[in-house]
């Protein structure tokens, strides 16, 4: 715990943002973890020390790579993962839209009637009530 | 075209059971966290030894050594732990590592007391050239290190070139660490 509040808060922004190498899906905020704790003593060490948000948050990622980011970054390596799920949602409402399209225009539209229909139906027409 | 339409999502499907299935057959482990360590040069740490040497019969142990210590020549880097007990697990392999492959293994004790440790090796046996203390666990962030033990093997410029996460076994040490050594000692 850091005795500036600005501080403080800072670096418990960035403590949600790191993921506790030992429990993998949890925050260095919320793991209990002995290394979860001594890597939140260090960043408040090197936010103490004058780094930035993100130069504090490098200082880590340069010892445990771009795993510890619970949040990855968006690289060439990352795409897919970034916009993947869209491009499927996309490509699901598109095809989606297609069938009902295509759906509702055979509804809409039926055959044409055969000139026999039309014969049977003109005469049904001139027929006296 | 419409067939095609159906066959589409039942090919994406075996692909995808495919992939799993070959990751997953290739001995990945999820749980390794790759390290972003391999390839970068050892990070500077200058760190005590224990109070004592380790009661074994052999040539003396180093006490206390730096990263500067450990360049011009191959160099097996293992974090250990007398609390840990996949330590003791791996104890017997690491014996023999430096004499099977006359690499020097050195030992990083992890936020370890001196006592402790020195405890340990003495009733399992010393494997390392020299013994180093790192209490804080700081110089183990700087390594990367999130669980140990840990080994790495370390290049004649200092350079890290291979990091084992967990304990190792006859079976991992053959496979991944003596052909690195052994392709690294042939280099300059």
């Amino acid at each position: 715990m850091l005795k500036a509040p600005a501080l403080e808060a800072r670096a418990r922004a960035i403590s949600k943002e790191l993921r506790c190498l030992v429990c993998q899906n949890e925050s260095i905020d919320e793991s209990n973890a002995d290394l979860a704790h001594d890597l939140r003593v260090l960043l408040r060490q090197r936010l103490m020390a004058g780094d930035t948000d993100q130069q504090a948050i490098d200082f880590i990622v340069k010892r445990y790579g771009d795993f510890v980011l619970l949040k990855p970054p968006v690289e060439p390596a990352t795409y897919f993962l970034w916009f993947g799920p869209p491009a499927v949602l996309i490509v699901g409402a598109v095809g989606a839209l297609l069938f009902v399209r295509r759906r509702n225009r055979v509804r809409a539209e039926p055959a044409p009637l055969s000139a026999q229909e039309r014969q049977r139906i003109d005469v049904l027409l001139r027929e006296p009530n | 075209m419409r067939r095609i339409l159906f066959i589409v999502p039942i090919v994406l499907f075996l692909a995808v059971v495919t992939y799993f299935f070959v990751a997953m057959r290739g001995g990945y482990n999820p749980s390794v966290v790759p390290s972003a360590m391999v390839g970068k040069p050892v990070p500077a740490f200058d760190l005590p030894g224990p109070p004592s040497p380790p009661n074994y019969a052999g040539p003396p142990v180093k006490l206390g050594f730096t990263n500067r210590d450990m360049l011009g020549r191959v160099v097996v880097v293992n974090f250990f732990a007398s609390w840990c007990v996949p330590c003791r697990v791996e104890h017997p392999v690491l014996m023999g590592l430096g004499p099977s492959a006359n690499v020097p293994v050195v030992g990083i004790a992890y936020k370890d007391k001196g006592q402790d440790a020195i405890g340990f090796l003495n009733e399992y046996g010393n494997p390392y050239v020299a013994i180093a203390l790192d209490e804080s666990g700081r110089t183990g962030i700087d390594f990367g290190v999130y669980g140990v033990p840990e080994t790495y093997v370390v290049d004649k410029q200092g350079i890290i070139r291979l990091r084992h996460v967990g304990p190792l076994t006859a079976e991992s040490v053959a496979r991944e660490i003596l052909p690195v050594v052994r392709a690294l000692q042939v280099q300059p």
